[in-house]
């Protein structure tokens, strides 16, 4: 069809139709030229080009004007033209950029991967797995905040939020009054539903669904075990507020939590109802239909960890600090 | 002596009044296009004047017009950016609150180039006097016939609003302009689209400088190919610097572009040479998001022309060894200066002004600034430096608005220059606790 555009990521040339972005023109190629996306949600509209780890570097602007792109551009907000180029891992410029963003990212996360219940399904701890060095030139104070409860099942943990705004969209457009949002600026930004107002809205529960760290945890999951020790299975019941498609997270015939059903980029395929979510915790109240393949490539689910990051020993350089 | 275009009749006591304005010819450039021209012909008239962008970019005017998209049915909107809160430009403030009809007479002009029927200045917070004295001048206007239904008979419709920010030096990025203007929270907008085609409320919207709207009446009083003749090459027209520092007279001036740097400096017309007994040690060319450049590379080149206070001769060398024009926030520095202290102020204030929406700008200014703020206070480390030079490479060019760009580039630009001053400070590190002055004496200074 001649109404599609050409477009090549690093070497390799799909057609997809004109508005499309880079990263989903790369979604459709699928693989490793995917570049991580942290802050764009396909379901979110105006969500994406906030978090700069999609950044690729348009080699060739387009057929009519091949000039290539000065900066590094967002792919999530990029629309492609036609007989673009575009380098993702191919480009020494980008791997270097992202490195960049990751370390940025890091600074003020606590690391607390051993106690955060989004260890093992977290795009941040991918993110830095696949595009972070082992160490941090950090050496200044992280920013910290108490917890926040937001309502009975939500819990709020601010240190750990990288502010992509998913949750804050969600609360936008999937729940209908607008108590979510940014309070504040710079690094000092928080999200906050404002003098901890609880959200009380029967989809609510999909900002956790949404958050790519472990800034929104279900309390009713909260520390009850390890992603990685329970298996997700496919599973719906008839529910009049949603479509009732879930994954159920068990062990044996105990249900852990539900959440929707994921994809292989982490977004959720449909949007499910706190009812479903928070109330239904038994086996019974579910028809199950079998097991859920994990799509994630989590570095966990790969046993990554296993083969060891290696790790160079501090050098001492006076004053008691290290490099 | 200069041109002077904009501020002629500046010193005409009661300028700011209608009347004298008038009397000094003012309007009769709106009389001049509304009765005997298009709108497309005051745009080709901007075009060929080859007027830029004032607030910073240097983007050619006539050329930015051009993209605002016509074909839409949407209404078109120009909007004024007065939201200038570069540390070290304070040239717009000066035109707004002494000859605030000017202003009006370009935006008038302007908004009939584009179509624009309801147009919008968005002021800086902290400007709220200048608030009065504008909507003062605009009731002066709609009363004498300039503004408001069927202007002179031509049949078209205008209304001139003045918006006060709420002091965000974000809101200076036009995306940022416009989400504050339509009262949501003032965070840059992912581009593309770009205003010209979506802008406030999502209507097709041209932003533009107070000076750049400004500097249209002279260009239509004189005819576009008649101010191209003013000023070099690229660079036409006449500037307000505003300078201030260590000068013997600081103050807002307005240049012929093209003027020796070296006369700009020295000259008892304009900032009258460095304050007596002192020398030049630094200079920050045009408002402090610009690179920073030792007296000795500001004054010459490195092939040892002397720099034209012009766009395209204050880049020459690049970031190596040049700067830019920016929006002419003149700041020079003597050598009692110490660039370590400059240096973290500077990213001390784009930390606070960071919007914090995308990663680098919002984690790497604070962490910058805490880095500077170790190395003034004698906390710091040899590999600070670098690890400095790191983040703002990081930084650069990665964010969605230039505010990254413009927090990067004056800490990269100060290591860059006086590298051997943040050495001091981590070699000595109990020589510069707590102290503002400079450490190393007459380090990179030159008599001028």
């Amino acid at each position: 069809m001649s109404d599609l555009f050409k477009v090549t990521i690093d070497g390799q040339t799909v057609e997809v139709a004109p508005g499309t972005s880079i990263l989903n023109a790369a979604r459709s190629i699928g693989g490793e030229i995917v570049p991580p996306a942290m802050c764009y949600y396909s379901k979110l509209k105006g969500s994406g080009g906030k978090c700069r780890t999609c950044l690729v570097e348009v080699s060739k602007g387009s057929e009519k004007d091949p000039r290539p792109m000065p900066k590094l551009v967002a792919s999530c907000s990029t629309p492609i033209m036609d007989g673009m180029e575009v380098k993702n891992i191919t480009s020494p410029r980008v791997l270097e950029a992202r490195k960049g963003v990751v370390e940025f990212l890091l600074i003020n996360h606590p690391l607390d991967c051993p106690v955060c219940d989004q260890a093992g399904e977290c795009h941040l701890q991918d993110l830095s797995y696949e595009h972070g060095a082992a160490r941090s030139r950090y050496e200044e104070e992280r920013r910290t905040y108490d917890r926040i409860d937001i309502g009975d099942k939500i819990q709020l943990h601010m240190n750990r939020c990288i502010l992509c705004y998913r949750c804050v969209f969600t609360a936008d457009q999937i729940t209908n009054d607008r108590k979510h949002g940014i309070l504040f600026r710079g690094d000092k930004a928080e999200i906050s539903t404002y003098i901890e107002n609880v959200i009380e809205n029967d989809f609510s529960g999909n900002v956790i669904d949404v958050c790519p760290v472990g800034a929104l945890t279900d309390k009713t999951f909260r520390f009850k075990s390890r992603v990685w020790f329970v298996k997700p299975m496919n599973a719906h019941r008839s529910c009049t507020s949603c479509s009732g498609k879930v994954a159920l997270w068990m062990s044996g015939d105990e249900v852990y939590r539900v959440t929707a059903r994921k994809d292989t980029y982490g977004e959720v395929e449909e949007f499910i109802c706190n009812t479903c979510r928070f109330d239904k915790k038994k086996a019974s109240d579910w028809i199950i239909e079998g097991p859920r393949k994990i799509e994630r490539t989590s570095v966990i689910s790969l046993n990554k960890y296993e083969k060891g990051v290696k790790v160079e020993a501090p050098k001492k350089i006076g004053y008691g600090n290290t490099l | 002596m200069g041109k002077k275009l904009l501020l002629e009749h500046i010193n005409v006591p009661g300028i700011r009044t209608y009347e004298v304005y008038r009397s000094k010819g003012g309007y009769s450039a709106v009389e001049k296009a509304l009765k005997s021209m298009s709108p497309d012909d005051v745009m080709e008239e901007v075009k060929k004047s080859g007027l830029r962008g004032r607030g910073g970019a240097g983007f050619p005017t006539g050329m930015k017009w051009s993209f605002l998209d016509r074909k839409s049915d949407k209404p078109r909107y120009l909007v004024c950016n007065a939201d200038e809160s570069e540390p070290g430009t304070f040239k717009d403030r000066y035109l707004m609150e002494h000859i605030p009809h000017l202003l009006v007479e370009g935006l008038i002009l302007s908004s009939y180039a584009l179509g624009s029927k309801s147009t919008y200045i968005y002021i800086r917070g902290e400007y709220k006097w200048i608030v009065g004295i504008l909507e003062e001048a605009i009731a002066e206007a709609k009363h004498a016939g300039f503004l408001g239904k069927n202007i002179l008979g031509s049949g078209i419709d205008l209304e001139i609003y003045v918006n006060n920010g709420a002091g965000a030096y974000i809101c200076g990025e036009e995306t940022a302009l416009i989400e504050s203007l339509e009262g949501k929270r003032g965070n840059p907008r992912i581009k593309p689209p770009f205003p010209a085609v979506s802008g406030l409320y999502n209507c097709p919207t041209v932003v533009n400088n107070v000076e750049t709207l400004a500097a249209v009446v002279p260009i239509i009083q004189m005819g576009g190919d008649e101010y191209a003749k003013i000023g070099v090459g690229k660079s036409t027209g006449t500037k307000l610097i505003s300078a201030c520092g260590h000068l013997n007279r600081p103050g807002v001036y307005e240049i012929e572009l093209g003027l020796p740097v070296d006369e700009f400096l020295n000259s008892d017309e304009y900032c009258g040479g460095i304050r007596t007994g002192h020398e030049l040690k630094a200079v920050i060319a045009g408002g402090s998001s610009v690179p920073i450049l030792p007296g000795e590379l500001f004054l010459k080149t490195v092939a040892g022309e002397g720099r034209l206070m012009t766009y395209e001769s204050l880049s020459e060398g690049g970031f190596a060894s040049g700067t830019m024009l920016g929006s002419g926030g003149f700041i020079a520095m003597d050598e009692t200066t110490c660039i370590v202290h400059n240096t973290w102020t500077l990213a001390r204030f784009y930390h606070h002004e960071s919007c914090g929406q995308c990663s680098p700008c919002r984690e790497g200014t604070g962490w910058m600034e805490k880095v500077l703020h170790r190395l003034e206070f004698g906390h710091g480390h040899m590999h600070d430096i670098d690890l400095l030079v790191d983040i703002s490479k990081k930084i650069e060019g990665n964010t969605i608005c230039p505010l990254g760009d413009a927090a990067a580039w004056p800490v990269a630009s100060a290591i860059r220059h006086f590298r051997e001053e943040f050495e001091y400070h981590v070699k000595y590190p109990n020589k510069v606790k707590d102290s503002r002055k400079a450490h190393l004496p007459n380090y990179k200074t030159v008599t001028v």
